[in-house]
């Protein structure tokens, strides 16, 4: 396998980055980087993460950069996770800014210690963000130790970015992928309408009931991404060949949650490299942050219309002749 | 009974072991004997909608509209409310269809 670190990859910019991986040669991963500057979502430190652990350190291999924001991924245990020596020092004085290193997750015990480790680490300050930040790591991680089946568990990374008040999370699993979980129930025909139906309420790879079971209300995806919808924010998910990726909604349009994942601005691609596993990535404008419980009341209001339009899509119609 | 989701999970309730363990050993066998039951969510900050439907959706679904009648939830904050309806909305739409 081949990776490489670009110039920049964020989740408005990710389309080349994800077309320059290369999955074939599946027994070694060998990474690169940009000599001169590396500026990426950590969604892409979690997937450069979970491919190393999933290789074993003693293969893979980290073509050395000149480009100074190596410090960067040294700093946030990239290189630590990966098994590489950087060969960089960190100095006292060097500043990352707020950031949740990338970090491992395996058990629900390890995902609660790490909820309650990481949250000050972001020196949040309203109430409703530390909500939202809960919220998105819980469900996310919550997700792949449900249904990932992967043995290397969850990989996790955050970065709070100051020019743009904004906590960016991303969180890659290199288990069973989006298709093959929710097709223990359903019927996706590809990783496309997989994506799809992961994304719509009251649909879980658990039971073919809408709705869900005493456990899984299949509600966690779609509450991830009508997160970033009312904070008019990106949010992205890849898994097998397929990317769906939420645009920001519109300042001035009314917020609406709109159950079908592509009844919200959106874009897809598919015939992407072959990710086993799955991404998510999700940016959070601290500023534009909506109340939670405002964020509750639309989410209300979606989600037994949707569960309901649903079941009677099921419906066996009547023949008349 | 008094259930008291702070004890067994601190300030985060997002852990659904947590919750299918509550349901399993505390609320389900109350309602079976019968008894009121409090769940108190005093110094929690987030409840996850995963967290408290693994807590709830059975004990509704076994009990349905009654489940209110003997269950209440004390010194929730405002997002916790919201959840918790959210959660009773959808199981009790199951109900009815």
């Amino acid at each position: 396998m081949k990776i490489h670190l670009p110039n920049s990859a964020f989740i408005h910019n990710i389309n080349s980055f994800l077309k320059g991986f290369n999955p074939d040669n599946p027994n070694i991963l060998e990474i690169t980087a940009d000599d001169k500057w590396v500026f990426v979502h950590p969604l892409v430190v979690s997937m450069v993460a979970a491919l190393g652990l999933k290789m074993g350190k003693e293969n893979v291999s980290f073509q050395k950069s000149p480009a100074k924001s190596m410090h960067y991924f040294e700093r946030i245990g990239l290189f630590n996770m990966l098994g590489v020596d950087s060969d960089i020092k960190i100095e006292e004085h060097e500043e990352s800014g707020r950031f949740i290193p990338v970090t491992q997750i395996r058990t629900s015990e390890e995902q609660s210690r790490f909820i309650s480790d990481v949250i000050p680490l972001l020196h949040l300050k309203e109430q409703y963000q530390v909500q939202t930040i809960v919220y998105v790591l819980g469900e996310l991680v919550r997700n792949v130790l449900e249904h990932s089946e992967s043995k290397h568990g969850a990989i996790v990374c955050a970065q709070y970015y100051k020019d743009s008040n904004c906590i960016r999370i991303g969180i890659a699993d290199t288990g069973i992928g989006i298709k093959a979980s929710i097709n223990a129930s359903w019927a996706a025909k590809d990783h496309l309408e997989a994506i799809q139906l992961a994304l719509f309420p009251g649909i879980t790879g658990t039971t073919k009931k809408v709705g869900g079971t005493t456990q899984n209300a299949g509600a966690g995806l779609f509450f991830i991404k009508s997160i970033a919808k009312t904070n008019r924010d990106y949010f992205l998910i890849y898994s097998g060949d397929s990317m769906y990726k939420l645009h920001k909604a519109p300042q001035r349009k009314r917020l609406k949650l709109n159950a079908d994942p592509f009844d919200d601005k959106h874009a897809v691609v598919s015939n992407l490299p072959f990710w086993k596993g799955t991404v998510v990535g999700i940016d959070i404008t601290l500023d534009q942050t909506q109340e939670f419980d405002t964020l509750m009341r639309l989410f209300r209001d979606v989600w037994s219309k949707a569960v309901s339009e649903r079941k009677r899509a099921r419906y066996k119609t009547p023949k008349f002749s | 009974m008094e259930i008291y989701i702070f004890e067994k999970t601190g300030k985060f309730a997002e852990n659904k072991d947590i919750a299918r363990d509550i349901r399993i050993s505390e609320l389900l066998p109350a309602l079976e004997h019968e008894e009121k039951v409090i769940i108190d969510f005093d110094g929690i900050e987030v409840a996850t909608q995963s967290f408290v439907h693994a807590l709830l959706s059975e004990a509704i679904r076994k009990y349905g509209h009654n489940f209110f009648e003997k269950v209440e939830f004390r010194k929730c904050n405002e997002s916790t409310k919201q959840i918790i309806s959210v959660v009773a909305d959808y199981i009790q739409d199951s109900l009815e269809t």
